[in-house]
């Protein structure tokens, strides 16, 4: 024990078991721990810098362009007279906010919903063994190595009024008796933009769902059947209450992804028409850099941080309960409760 | 998120000030030795946002042999047209502004405004013989900061095969516009093609029939402006133009009408380079029509106007030197030839209207054009945005013109 303490390089990696050490009334291990901690710390000391100088100060940043009148000039003079929450008070009575709020909000819901039980149904698809089957369940990843801008132009080929090749598919099978304007209108654009995100999501939700369905193991489902379990019971009853600590994942960071979208409006609607498509991220941008009210854009920007910072913690908790759920489902008395709750 | 949550300069003043400050020392420590590097003050940089030929082949050339002219090598740099002015404000924090900037003449007041552009008329650059709406428009608090080497406005090309097998002329009103762009849409074909994009390429092609019908950008909901909006949404709603007019620029537009899938379509003399290489292509060029036989058209100048970044005296002086020759009578007639721009010298666009009758409805209208600031100045840019997205409102949503004006005028406050 005492010989530990002398060599430094050493204290780290002991680290894990200062506590314990620490727990008995020892000066050696008092000693020993602060020398610890002060390695540790340096240890950590990069890590710090990096999120401060690439994460907190840009944010902070913002946070203090948000609270002043920064205009053009302001660039050249870097004079920004201090306005409090005039900027955020300015956004909220702005006529576009609401809708753009509600736009947000349906952009994300109905994306997250159909990414996740598209994903789903497909991630238990797959979990079958078929001819071609890992083939296939490759291609659905396309979507996901696509560049952005790549996929959103092909998409806004596709959903072209006059020569999209939706609307001629649509015209050539009489579903439709006019080209849908799917995003030349103001009731068609956010639908279609939610559609194409939707496309853009199920990948990543398919795969992180395909890799937590591994982890359910096989007998609970024979158990199930011998049962008497249905198909739809051994769904609802086993694969997703063991998916729950997965699912929390995928749900809060698809959450993240998608209030962040911005590449695929970008390029499909640019917001439009008359803001009908318009989400946080595409407001935040447009008042930033199309209309260079920096100050109201940043205001925009913190909303945007504060929802992603929530769910940050939601996920963070998430991912902490989903350990010890994942742990406790090893044992045999959860398999037994799993098995039991699929009769 | 990440990348709105840092807006340019969102790293504060004193992030801006080391930025400069270590921009600053490495000039300094050049200049500590007796030669100093070769590139400093032999080298120009010039940033402008031609993204499609032949501009972006032309101005280079033009550059490099101004440059050579005022012996300095000219760095040329394009960016997309949305990042233009993000990257010069983020330039002018970092007071790095490129020495030459070709800039959209509406943006000029607002970049002036800055107060990091070199005032022209004290520079000693003369404006005289220049159309004085583009002489205006290059003008902040009395002082000159840009100068167009050409300008350009808005007229109405139309395919004369189509128009001569349905037996039409040209329209010169908007009833005769109305009535045979419904008489030209057949099948995939529409009689008319313009762009509502949501974007200032918006405005400026609205702005024509908005200023024509006698409204101001002062008051966008008046009786004038409803009128014109309600010409372009019969046009969509009649079907005598495509719904899609809400998504297209003025690029789009360009081949909707060489493919044939458009009789007529708005359009600048920038395109002309484009359309005449295309072979089977017969096109005809009429002033853009007017609500009345006796009214005169009003279209908004457009064109680029160079400025000149503040730097060393040095520097600018010989930034001052480029522009003047680019400025000059044989340079800017060799561009606007090649660009597709009409002289900003109207001594010179005359002579060109004379030798070349397809850019004469363009001269004739740049005579009467109306610069987008002269109005409102720096509130231009607001102003339009409101207009834009009233116009697809009314286009793409359920909303009348008069609707969409007024909420967009009650959004200006």
């Amino acid at each position: 024990m005492p010989d530990t303490t002398t060599s430094a390089p050493l204290a780290v990696p002991a680290a894990p078991v200062v506590g314990t050490a620490a727990a008995r009334p020892e000066p050696a291990g008092r000693r020993r721990s602060a020398r610890a901690r002060w390695a540790g710390l340096a240890f950590v000391l990069p890590a710090w810098l990096y999120v401060v100088a690439f994460y907190l100060y840009p944010l902070l940043g913002n946070v203090r362009m948000s609270l002043r009148d920064y205009t053009v000039r302001s660039f050249y003079t870097g004079v920004a007279p201090f306005v409090g929450w005039q900027n955020h008070r300015l956004v909220w009575a702005d006529d576009a906010f609401a809708g753009t709020v509600r736009n947000t909000v349906l952009f994300t819901v109905g994306s997250l919903f159909f990414q996740f039980s598209i994903g789903l149904a497909l991630a238990v698809f797959f979990r079958r063994r078929f001819p071609l089957g890992g083939l296939l369940r490759s291609l659905l990843l396309v979507p996901w190595l696509l560049p952005l801008v790549v996929s959103g132009t092909a998409w806004r080929w596709i959903l072209e009024t006059d020569s999209g090749v939706l609307n001629q598919t649509l015209l050539g099978l009489h579903l439709v008796d006019q080209p849908v304007p799917w995003l030349a209108s103001t009731d068609h654009a956010l639908l279609s933009v939610t559609l194409v995100n939707i496309w853009v999501g199920i990948p990543f939700n398919m795969v992180i769902l395909y890799g937590g369905l591994q982890a359910v193991p096989e007998h609970l489902y024979e158990a199930a059947s011998l049962d008497g379990a249905g198909p739809w019971q051994r769904f609802w009853r086993i694969t997703f209450p063991l998916l729950r600590p997965v699912t929390a994942v995928v749900l809060t960071l698809g959450l993240i992804y998608t209030l962040k979208v911005f590449d695929v409006i970008m390029v499909l609607t640019q917001g439009g028409p008359a803001d009908s498509s318009q989400t946080l991220t595409t407001y935040a941008y447009d008042l930033s850099f199309q209309q260079l009210a920096f100050g109201r854009g940043a205001a925009v920007g913190n909303l945007l941080i504060l929802v992603a910072v929530v769910f940050a913690f939601v996920y963070l908790r998430a991912t902490r309960d989903g350990g010890s759920r994942d742990g406790g489902s090893r044992d045999g008395g959860s398999r037994a409760r799993a098995a039991g709750r699929a009769r | 998120m990440r990348f709105r949550s840092t807006p340019p300069g969102g790293h504060g003043r004193r992030g801006a000030r080391l930025a400069a400050a270590a921009l600053l020392l490495l000039p300094l420590a050049g200049c500590g030795d007796s030669g100093g590097p070769a590139g400093d003050a032999n080298t120009l940089t010039e940033i402008d946002y031609y993204d499609a030929a032949p501009q972006n082949s032309e101005l280079p050339a033009l550059l490099d042999q101004c440059g050579a002219q005022a012996g300095v090598r000219v760095q040329h740099q394009q960016v997309p047209r949305v990042q233009f002015m993000p990257k010069l404000l983020q330039q002018a924090s970092a007071r790095t502004l490129p020495d030459l900037a070709l800039v959209d003449n509406p943006d000029l007041a607002q970049l002036a405004a800055t107060g990091g552009l070199v005032s022209l008329s004290e520079a000693g650059l003369s404006t005289e013989g220049l159309y004085p709406s583009i002489v205006a428009a290059g003008r902040y608090e009395g002082q000159t900061y840009g100068i167009a080497p050409g300008v350009n406005g808005l007229a109405l090309y139309y395919n004369q095969d189509l128009f001569r097998d349905a037996g039409l002329t040209p329209p010169k009103t908007w009833t005769e516009l109305t009535s045979t762009a419904k008489a030209l849409t057949k099948g995939n074909r529409y009689g008319i093609a313009f762009s509502a994009v949501g974007t200032e390429e918006g405005s400026f092609q609205f702005e024509p029939f908005f200023w024509t019908a006698g409204a101001s950008l002062k008051r966008l909901d008046s009786p004038e402006a409803v009128r014109a909006l309600t010409l372009w949404k019969d046009l969509v709603a009649s079907g005598s133009a495509s719904r899609s007019v809400v998504t297209w620029t003025q690029a789009d537009i360009n081949d909707q009408f060489l493919a044939g899938n458009a009789a007529m379509m708005v359009n600048g003399p920038w395109q002309l380079p484009t359309l005449n290489a295309t072979k089977d292509l017969h096109f005809g060029i009429v002033p853009i029509p007017v609500p009345t036989p006796d009214a005169k058209p009003v279209t908004p100048l457009g064109g680029e106007v160079w400025t000149v970044g503040r730097s060393t005296p040095e520097r600018e002086r010989k930034a001052v030197a480029v522009l003047k020759c680019l400025l000059g009578q044989e340079k800017s007639a060799e561009w606007s030839a090649k660009a597709g721009y009409i002289p900003s010298n109207t001594a010179a666009a005359r002579q060109l209207a004379a030798s070349n009758p397809q850019l004469a409805p363009f001269v004739e209208e740049v005579a009467t054009a109306q610069a987008r600031t002269a109005e409102l100045g720096t509130a231009y840019p607001k102003v339009s945005e409101a207009l834009y997205n009233a116009i697809q409102a009314s286009l793409a949503g359920g909303k009348s013109p008069q609707q969409a004006l007024s909420a967009a005028q009650g959004s200006l406050g």
